[in-house]
């Protein structure tokens, strides 16, 4: 379809009129994009910009003398503490800030995140697999039209779901599973008390409520490679002899891999910038990433002029992440491509 | 193509389409532990996906002191400050649904029709959004917001910067505007991926050949001749791009804005039983939006191939 286009546009008929027009249509044309380059700029590459920067440069400080501490007592003076030497400093480029990201709670912040979304992609690939291919394969021949309607409504509820991030879905959890959730008081009644086993405001819990959307994603992107799998592939490879593990083995898991292997990136992806869920859930306490950067934004003021420096540090950590896997995605889509398009 | 488009999101089917292919399924071999395997993904599937639901919805609809009521779904309007952070939500959606209009249809028009060598240029920037998750957004545009009352103190830039987060128009109440620019950037991987999934699959280039043929403007170009015939695709972007805004909640909550998810956090802590019932209300919403918009493409496809 591209390529019809392209040729259109090459045809001497259009080509005419252009040349007649002279050089003002390219030049309008190319001002034309003006508004979204501008708009780019000013919205995108200025906040990222300067959020690297911050990572990078550590401001100037002025610089202050010891200050020694007055005994308080006399007139009802409260005591001072001793003031340490607070020594200048030029604004400069370090490493300190980075250094600072990956050390500490904030290392630790890192590992979990990077433990649950690893945790949640793995999940959600295999989990989200086994889904689409029972819905997938659940046309039913007779049932033609209600298995289609099936398909769509699983299909868009896929689609809703998988948007259904953050606060509700965090809601809908705690009022489950919470203390004071149903299903909490109801395994009571039986006798199996579910919050002994089960805390949904831990790093199981937020896996867990992670799975709800990422699941019918994985569904979602993988549900076009599985109904992609030609039924002559299955046919062919059968009159070679091959049983159903041969199938899997040698004809439709390779062509799945790409297609897998990118969903698992892109999930991984998803896990690890999700922020309101796990926000909503612990109300901001759980130690990952994204909440510990809400937290040097937003959160003590005992920790000094650093925590926006410490923020765009923990910022910068996360992109350097993210980055490889989006590549990763990127190429194993294009991958696909060559089997799973028609 | 045996039957239209299952879905909006499932547009690869085989020539032969699904059904055909199970028809043969028994004599291919195909084990019988499949007749159990299936049903049994699909209970667990579904346990997994109902019982959050049914456990808010009882949550939502029952309480120890006044029993069974439907408090949860009624009360919300009347509740103090609901207005407010509900039409403040809804001026930022909209809001953010003309600015990815206004901005992202004549762009992806003119990459697709005129400036084909700027395609690839400007498909990488709309996707690389993707790369930055908000809450790494967040930190730069706190960051430069930042620099108003310092670095700037006393320039334009500054008044700009005060103007971005504190807007306000006649009739319409104060809306911080950096909100709805911000949810543009963040949608554009997904609107621009909308839009030129339309662009890629019509006729436009032709269409519009024709029509500047015959002699109309670029203007008339553009309202009579490319959006009716990427109806489906705009209202697509549109629609995510109001999803997306309406339910945002990190940027805004980060930033100390108060719209309605904001709002509903802060409220929770009153009143379980009703932020429940909105999230559920919330999730029915945009389904039936979702269910819509998905008919809307299937009439339209099924007019397209006949």
């Amino acid at each position: 379809m591209t390529a019809v286009i392209a040729t259109g546009g090459g045809r001497p008929a259009t080509a005419a009129p252009r040349r007649l027009r002279g050089w003002r249509l390219p030049s309008l044309a190319s001002v034309g994009l003006l508004p979204f380059t501008l708009f780019y700029a000013v919205f995108f590459l200025l906040p990222t910009g300067a959020m690297l920067w911050l990572a990078f440069r550590s401001p100037e400080v002025a610089g202050r003398p010891a200050v020694p501490g007055q005994p308080g007592g006399l007139l009802g003076q409260a005591p001072t503490p001793a003031q340490p030497v607070v020594p200048a400093q030029h604004a400069s480029f370090t490493w300190k800030y980075l250094n600072n990201a990956v050390h500490g709670i904030f290392f630790d912040g890192l590992k979990s995140s990077i433990e649950i979304s690893i945790f949640t992609a793995v999940a959600a690939a295999i989990c989200g697999t086994v889904l689409a291919w029972a819905i997938v394969s659940s046309g039913g021949g007779a049932a033609r039209g209600g298995s289609s309607i099936f398909k769509q409504l699983v299909m868009s509820s896929s689609a809703v779901l998988a948007n259904f991030g953050g606060l509700p879905l965090a809601f809908l959890f705690v009022c489950t599973l919470g203390t004071a959730g149903t299903l909490t008081k109801l395994s009571k009644h039986v006798g199996f008390n579910l919050a002994d086993h089960f805390n949904l405001y831990s790093v199981h819990g937020v896996e867990l409520v992670y799975l709800y959307f990422m699941v019918p994603l994985m569904v979602l992107v993988i549900a076009p490679a599985l109904e992609g799998l030609r039924p002559q592939w299955q046919e062919a490879a059968s009159n070679l002899g091959a049983n159903r593990w041969h199938y899997w083995r040698h004809v439709a898991g390779p062509v799945l891999m790409p297609n897998v292997i990118g969903s698992i990136a892109l999930l991984f992806c998803s896990s690890f910038s999700a922020y309101a869920t796990a926000y909503a859930l612990t109300n901001g306490t759980l130690p990952i990433t994204p909440l510990q950067i809400n937290q040097q934004l937003n959160g003590n003021v005992l920790s000094g002029p650093d925590t926006k420096h410490i923020a765009a540090a923990l910022a910068t950590m996360m992109i350097v992440i993210v980055i490889p896997l989006t590549l990763i995605y990127q190429l194993m889509e294009r991958r696909t491509a060559r089997w799973l398009s028609h | 193509m045996a039957e239209p488009l299952n879905d909006m999101s499932v547009a690869v089917l085989t020539p032969e389409g699904p059904p055909e292919v199970f028809d043969r399924s028994p004599r291919l071999r195909i084990p019988r532990r499949i007749g159990v395997f299936r049903p049994v993904v699909l209970f667990i599937a579904a346990l997994y996906f109902f019982v959050p639901l049914g456990g808010a919805l009882w949550f939502a609809l029952y309480n120890k002191a006044q029993g069974v009521r439907l408090h949860a779904f009624t009360a919300m309007f009347s509740q103090p400050g609901f207005d407010e952070a509900f039409l403040l939500s809804l001026r930022i959606s909209v809001l953010t649904v003309v600015f990815t209009l206004v901005l992202m249809v004549p762009t992806s028009l003119l990459i697709h029709l005129k400036l084909r060598g700027a395609r690839r240029i400007v498909e990488i920037a709309c996707l690389l959004p993707l790369v930055v998750p908000p809450v790494v957004l967040v930190v730069g545009v706190m960051t430069v917001l930042s620099w108003g009352p310092n670095q700037l103190e006393g320039t334009w830039p500054q008044s700009l910067i005060n103007w971005l987060q504190n807007s306000s128009f006649p009739g319409l109440g104060t809306t911080p505007m950096i909100l709805p620019l911000l949810y543009v950037v963040l949608a554009l991987p997904f609107t621009y991926r909308a839009l030129d999934a339309g662009l890629r699959t019509s006729s436009i280039g032709t269409l519009v050949e024709a029509a500047r043929g015959l002699g109309s403007s670029w203007v008339k170009v553009i309202f009579f001749v490319a959006l009716p015939s990427l109806r489906t695709s705009v209202l697509n972007s549109a629609f995510l791009a109001f999803a997306m805004a309406f339910g945002e909640f990190t940027v805004a909550s980060i930033m100390q804005f108060r719209p309605f998810t904001v709002w509903i956090f802060q409220f929770n802590n009153d009143d379980g039983q009703l932020a429940v019932g909105v999230s559920i209300l919330s999730l029915a919403i945009t389904w039936g939006f979702l269910l819509i918009i998905t008919a809307f493409g299937r009439t339209r496809s099924a007019k397209g191939t006949s």
